[in-house]
């Protein structure tokens, strides 16, 4: 395969995963707001943190207000990571190495640009959200299923899947990152209303709600919550979950090429790592410096694929 | 009953006669059209284009972003030609291929048609699609034109006219592809009413065409690749759909390296060889060392391959001296010269504004005539004489008279129509047609090919840029 289609693979289940994470926090966003009656600014505030877009948001808007915020997140392409943006850069890189694909996932891909172009050519109505929010999941959902469902499981396939884990071990730790404060113990308001929505709103931005419960118990509390997003192997967000997605896939790139790189070490020692480490032990020496070093091992092995398969030269 | 109004009277419907009766290839598809509800057949035609914007049969715009990525229109009555006129038409297309390869390859050796006589040398010389470096040089196999794209256009029952031999890098045979796909999803019975030629095979007929003409430095199977100048352009559609049928590597400029003599890709492994490159890329941009230097498309060091005998580039690079307007006018010489016998298929009759008894002519019926620039393409510079105001006429014979050399003319061509589905039932557009031509150690021809048709009544112009859209065409067996 050439490098450069292993590269627009990459990218374009980089970004449509990205586009869905966009998705899934202006919902998990618009639920606080509907859940308090004073003004929901300071929670879009984080919402956009999460999104890792909040000094640009600064760059191009004067105030934060909950319109702005959703339709920087959903629609602005001056924000690379909104909604439109990704989905965009992911039907381009699609587009790029469409010989790559079959063509239920091409049109798959191609049918979520057409809607979503058409749907966001405007500014969302506040009574469209919902409706906005499930096509971007049910477009992203039939081009997960056509992948799914009829490409051969084989380099390309590889490349793929190691583009999204990669994406989604990214959202998943900056999402935790950014929360970090909320799971901190010992805090006065633990207990409050206010703190279980705040935690509901970090399992909602993962769509893991409902999973949670049925895990743990039906109480929320911070230790579990980050066990389930970090060490959780059976829990498709957690970083556990993607490390072994990604390791298993770079398996078989290995075993195929007979080559092996510094990916694979860097990704395997991620793993075990991840596997060994309690919870307790990581929120003892401190889950920022944690998540940080996890970002950064995370970023630093995207390098290094690129590298090792030639994306670039 | 088939309404038949708005044909231009002197236009020949290949559909219906003057009598409104149909013509006998159309005659069992007619009869079928007499059955179809209307509003059915408009709702097929909705389906058709959502097929084409989700499958992304799309040609982009210069300039433009995503956004203007757009749709040729299709039209879903078919364009039908019986086996005999095929046969007839094939067998001109042949011999007129079969020429232009024999002409290539004098033009770059001997040049004995200019020796002869046949050809003024400064035509040849002095023509930038003329390439120095191709002097002396032959292609593996013999082979410059590995595919041809002739436009015929039609104006009798038996006038046939070739308009122009594609000999560079011919378009839209993707659509050739796509119309026929789309025509057998939406209407199957047809097919089973109908003996239609396949088409299907091109793709498979293309790469082993490409892969029997390896070059002598290929050891094993060759590998074949298309060569893309990206997704911003126009045909990336085309490209990336013939590589993917064909099942090979479709590669950008920035993909390939000369490595050890030969054009490598680079892979997730590393670099592999390739042999065979078909490229969409124009000559200029091919070889920034040899060519253009700016170029940003092509490979640095590949003509020093292609020289050294270790990759076959398709079509040759300096093909386009032969399908040049200038050269035109010369190609009833040319096909006597090469074939020995007269051409099977006309010329547009044309005259050569340099030589003083066609520039008086051309002046003299400048109302009548359709004038063009020898280099120019796409329309510009060109006077429309029957449209053309007094005023324009009277400007572009001063531009004819200070370089006549630079002009050709023809006379405006009555082109057939085929019917097309409007809102009101069907209605007759003009059409021209683009047979597709492999040429290895054989010529194949498909049969079938692409038909582009005017959509707006009356007029003549087929190109997709200005409001053209195209037809499924039929060969049929009989």
């Amino acid at each position: 395969m050439l490098g450069r289609t292993a590269n627009g693979l990459y990218w374009m289940f980089r970004y449509i995963e990205r586009a869905e994470n966009s998705a899934r926090l202006i919902d998990a966003g618009l639920r606080m707001s509907l859940t308090r009656s004073e003004s929901s600014e300071g929670d879009w505030d984080g919402v956009l943190q999460s999104a890792g877009v909040r000094e640009l948001y600064d760059e191009v808007h004067d105030t934060l207000t909950s319109g702005d915020a959703i339709d920087f997140l959903l629609r602005d392409r001056a924000n690379p990571s909104s909604v439109m943006s990704c989905i965009e850069a992911g039907r381009h890189n699609a587009r790029m190495v469409r010989t790559a694909l079959t063509r239920e996932t091409w049109e798959a891909t191609n049918e979520c640009w057409i809607e979503l172009k058409a749907m966001l050519a405007k500014k969302a109505r506040a009574a469209d959200m919902p409706e906005i929010i499930d096509a971007i999941k049910r477009r992203a959902g039939l081009i997960r299923g056509a992948f799914h469902g009829t490409m051969l499981r084989n380099e390309i396939f590889n490349f793929s899947r190691i583009g999204t884990f990669i994406e989604r071990a990214d959202n998943t730790a900056r999402i935790l990152d950014v929360k970090y404060y909320v799971l901190l113990p010992a805090v006065s308001a633990v207990g409050s209303s206010v703190d279980n929505v705040q935690w509901e709103s970090i399992l909602r931005s993962v769509s893991a709600h409902r999973a949670y419960g049925w895990v743990y118990d039906a109480e929320l509390r911070p230790a579990n919550i980050a066990d389930f997003l970090i060490s959780n192997g059976r829990m498709p967000r957690s970083l556990a979950y993607c490390y072994e997605k990604i390791v298993s896939n770079l398996g078989y790139l290995a075993r195929e090429y007979s080559e092996r790189h510094a990916a694979h070490e860097t990704a395997e020692e991620t793993l075990a790592s991840l596997r060994s480490q309690s919870i307790s032990d990581i929120m003892d020496r401190g889950l920022h410096e944690y998540l940080e070093e996890f970002i950064s091992h995370n970023n630093r092995l995207g390098q290094e694929i690129t590298d090792g398969y030639r994306f670039y030269q | 009953m088939i309404e038949n109004k708005g044909i231009t009277p002197l236009a020949f419907d290949e559909m219906i006669n003057a009598d409104s009766s149909p013509r006998q290839p159309y005659s069992t598809y007619h009869q079928w059209y007499a059955g179809q509800d209307r509003n059915r057949l408009i709702a097929k035609s909705k389906e058709a284009e959502n097929i084409f914007r989700k499958t992304g049969i799309t040609f982009a715009v210069y300039g433009h972003a995503d956004s203007s990525e757009k749709l040729i229109p299709f039209d879903l009555i078919p364009r039908i030609i019986s086996g005999r006129e095929w046969r007839r038409l094939a067998q001109g297309i042949e011999q007129r291929v079969i020429a232009l390869n024999a002409f290539l390859d004098d033009i770059y050796h001997k040049q004995e048609i200019i020796r002869a006589g046949r050809i003024p040398r400064e035509l040849i010389e002095k023509n930038d699609a003329f390439l120095p470096q191709m002097i002396g040089f032959r292609p593996p196999g013999g082979v410059y034109t590995h595919i041809v794209g002739t436009d015929i256009v039609r104006t009798g029952e038996d006038q046939f006219y070739v308009l122009e031999d594609n000999a560079r890098t011919p378009s839209g045979v993707s659509y050739m592809l796509e119309n026929r796909e789309t025509m057998m999803q939406m209407f199957p019975e047809l097919f089973h009413q109908n003996r239609v030629r396949p088409v299907e095979n091109y793709p498979y007929l293309l790469r082993q065409s490409l892969a029997s003409l390896a070059p002598p430095g290929c050891a094993g199977k060759p590998r074949v690749a298309v060569l893309t100048p990206g997704i911003y352009n126009s045909a990336f559609y085309e490209h990336a759909f013939l590589a993917d049928m064909m099942g090979v590597e479709l590669v950008e400029g920035s993909d390939l390296r000369v490595i050890d003599g030969k054009v490598k890709m680079r892979t997730t492994r590393g670099y592999e060889a390739i042999d065979v490159l078909y490229r969409r890329v124009d000559d200029d941009f091919l070889d920034p060392l040899t060519f253009r230097p700016d170029s940003a498309l092509g490979i640095p060091g590949i003509m020093d391959v292609y020289r050294a005998g270790n990759i076959t580039i398709a079509n040759a690079p300096g093909t386009g001296i032969s399908d040049d307007k200038a050269i035109y006018s010369y190609m009833p010489e040319i096909v006597e010269f090469y074939t020995g016998r007269k051409p099977l298929l006309e010329n547009v009759p044309t005259w050569r504004c340099s030589e003083p008894q066609s520039l008086k002519y051309v002046l003299e019926h400048l109302e009548a005539l359709v004038v063009k620039e020898v280099h120019g393409s796409g329309g510009y510079g060109m006077l429309v004489g029957p449209t053309a105001t007094k005023r324009e006429r009277a400007a572009f014979a001063e531009k004819l008279k200070e370089r006549p050399g630079n002009y050709i003319a023809q006379p405006t061509l009555s082109l057939s129509t085929v019917p097309i589905l409007v809102n009101k039932g069907i209605a007759p557009r003009h059409v021209d047609l683009r047979p597709y031509v492999l040429v290895s150690d054989k010529v194949q021809i498909i049969p079938g090919g692409l038909t582009r048709v005017a959509l707006k009544e009356g007029s003549l112009v087929v190109n997709s840029s200005q409001g053209g859209g195209t037809k499924d065409t039929w060969v049929l067996e009989d």
